[in-house]
């Protein structure tokens, strides 16, 4: 956790604009990423994987 | 070309409103106002006739309102104004300018033609096909086609709100994450891109399909597909009311929420998982495994239900917090005594989440079981599963949000207040009712969608215990309360909105993009040593850990009563 700087001298610890930020952190503030993941998951696990099912059906003779 | 960059501040709340932002905002409220208001009428005439000692309509007259309650209600109520949310959760929150506006324009005439469209082949009469209009059953290809303008509508609102996400970003209107509300309206973006992708899959081919272009739809394919849009349209309410219940709890109490990383990631849990519950209407279905369907119900392995669970306890918990600190904290629960309960914002937002959480929840999980939903499958009792979570959960939520709107977004004051205190009473009671009474109702078996539960005049009729005819009439009694508070509520909003007086406010100037630009962090004095000197037992929000107990108990309890219930009509030796 950054400190306060003092007002005559250099902060003890870095900026905080410079601090890392954390992956998961990052990776929840990119919106286009989660718009992915978000369309992605529920194509594949329902759909894609409904639709092969219902294709997989043996038609009656 | 000149970009607008005229803003205004609100001196009571101090939200910044962009002019093409405000404009936008308000008129898709208004589609969405004007959508209930349609949708409640044909409400009260659905319920006088499913009331067996009333039956009010005939059955055709009864099948055509009832396609057009369904579509007003669900589809353009809900997404006009969850679109003014996205609009307000980007462009106000942030304190930025609205991506592009006149395409935001063009999108919401889309959705104004579209729902016109549709609702003229349903009022035209040959349409009445339902919300679900379940192909080979056909309705007017003006039908199919006021859906699909609607939902390009609706797609393209969904990418301006990203693109005002990135204008924020890259003018710098906000520093670091963006706000936790915010966040809840990415995420029901996220899950309406799914949905409309979906609707655009399934009702392009099936219009091709109307007009003769396409000869067959698969009608288990079409299942399939379209109930990722029907069934996920609704999980974009979820998201929206969430990020409303997190926009109340700070805009009343300047509640903070408990964990900022807890509830952001419960907020992913629903993008990854929220839309497959889907499958819970394909449960019956031959030709779709056990497997797709018990992963699918489950919303993968109930990831999506705990993130609800962690909404549910997290939004009370900071309410509670905020409240101890105000000096509300003897006992378990002064922090809720003490409340505003006068307050519409607060009673509406309150009520929705216990309905939903109670009523809606908990029946979603029960109903979304593959074995226990035999027992209800069809029945009634989904309608009043999806009236606690869209209706209580959502509607009333957005309601709340109304009250709060209507000073700050609109620059009106409240007409008849002392109403609107009881409005979110008579709405939230009324419908909490009507939800329990269908769900009871449908658990003695009277099927859903039908005129006449009694199949008078069948070859086969159904003699149903007196008990479900009771349940059908206090099902009506609450609907028709629920009218009354709707219609209380549609009084408050167009009297206020069109008659009442206006607040005089600052009007819009231009803010070059330096003066927009939020200043820098300021760096944390001190690492927070907790909430002093709050709470009990070692609990900062004991009461809300009781609640949150009461509720465990009752999920518990409730699913297991209606596995006790499967033995009993399912016996197997």
């Amino acid at each position: 956790m950054s400190q306060v700087p003092t007002p005559n001298g250099p902060a003890d610890d870095a900026d905080p604009d410079d601090e890392p930020i954390p992956m998961m952190q990052s990776l929840i503030d990119n919106p286009f990423l989660l718009l992915f993941l978000g369309v992605a998951m529920p194509t594949v696990l329902y759909i894609v994987w409904g639709v092969m099912e219902i294709v997989g059906i043996p038609l009656a003779k | 070309m000149a970009v607008n960059r005229n803003f205004r501040t609100c001196p009571s709340t101090g939200l910044v409103y962009h002019e093409p932002a405000e404009k936008l905002i308000r008129w898709n409220a208004v589609a969405g106002v004007v959508s209930l208001l349609v949708g409640g009428i044909l409400a009260l005439l659905v319920t006088l006739t499913r009331w067996p000692a009333v039956k009010l309509l005939p059955p055709d007259w009864f099948y055509l309102v009832l396609t057009a309650h369904g579509l007003d209600m669900l589809v353009f109520w809900i997404i006009f104004f969850e679109i003014a949310v996205l609009y307000f959760a980007a462009s106000t929150l942030l304190k930025c300018r609205l991506a592009t506006p006149k395409v935001a324009w063009v999108a919401f005439w889309l959705m104004i033609v579209g729902a016109l469209m549709n609702n003229v082949a349903v009022f035209k009469g040959d349409s009445s096909v339902m919300f679900t209009s379940y192909v080979p059953m056909g309705a007017h290809p003006l039908f199919y086609l006021g859906l699909i303008l609607f939902a390009v509508g609706a797609l393209v609102a969904c990418f301006v709100f990203f693109g005002t996400l990135v204008v924020g970003k890259a003018e710098k209107t906000y520093n670091g994450s963006i706000p936790l509300v915010t966040f809840g309206a990415v995420t029901a973006a996220i899950i309406a891109v799914f949905t409309i992708a979906a609707g655009a899959i399934i009702l392009i081919p099936t219009f091709l399909w109307s007009v003769g272009l396409v000869s067959h739809i698969d009608s288990l394919m079409y299942r399939t597909v379209w109930w990722a849009f029907g069934h996920s349209s609704q999980q974009i309410n979820v998201a929206a009311h969430v990020s409303v219940w997190y926009a109340i709890a700070a805009i009343v109490f300047g509640a903070k929420p408990m964990s900022e990383k807890v509830s952001r990631g419960a907020f992913v849990l629903y993008i990854l998982f929220l839309q497959l519950a889907s499958a819970h209407h394909l449960l019956a279905d031959p030709g779709l495994t056990s497997n797709w369907k018990i992963f699918n119900t489950s919303y993968a392995m109930y990831l999506a239900v705990l993130a609800s669970m962690v909404h549910g306890l997290t939004v009370p918990g900071a309410i509670e917090v905020a409240q101890r600190e105000k000096g509300f904290n003897k006992g378990l629960f002064e922090w809720l005594r003490k409340a505003p309960w006068g307050n519409p914002s607060f009673s509406g937002m309150f009520m929705s989440l216990v309905g939903f959480g109670f009523l809606g929840g908990i029946s979603g999980v029960m109903m979304g079981t593959e074995q226990l939903n035999l027992i209800i499958h069809n029945t009634i009792y989904v309608p009043g599963h999806f009236h606690a979570t869209v209706v209580v959960g959502t509607t009333l939520a957005f309601m709340a949000l109304t009250y709060f709107l209507i000073p700050t977004l609109f620059r009106r004051e409240l007409m008849f207040p002392g109403m609107a205190k009881w409005q979110t009473y008579v709405y939230g009671l009324g419908m909490m009712g009507f939800s329990v009474f269908m769900m009871g109702a449908g658990t003695l078996g009277v099927p859903r969608r039908h005129w006449d539960m009694a199949f008078s005049g069948a070859a086969l009729p159904h003699e149903f215990p007196g008990t479900a005819y009771l349940m059908m009439g206090l099902m009506a009694v609450s609907g028709i309360l629920a009218v009354v508070g709707g219609a209380m509520y549609l009084l408050i909003t167009v009297g206020s909105v069109f008659l009442g007086k206006k607040i005089q406010t600052p009007d819009f100037k231009r803010v070059p993009v330096r003066e927009g630009m939020a200043p820098p962090p300021v760096p944390v004095a001190a690492v927070p040593a907790g909430h002093g000197k709050i709470g009990m037992g070692g609990f900062v929000a004991p009461g809300t850990f009781v609640l949150a107990m009461v509720f465990l108990t009752s999920f518990i309890l409730y699913y297991f009563v209606n596995w006790k219930y499967l033995s009993t009509v399912w016996p197997l030796k």
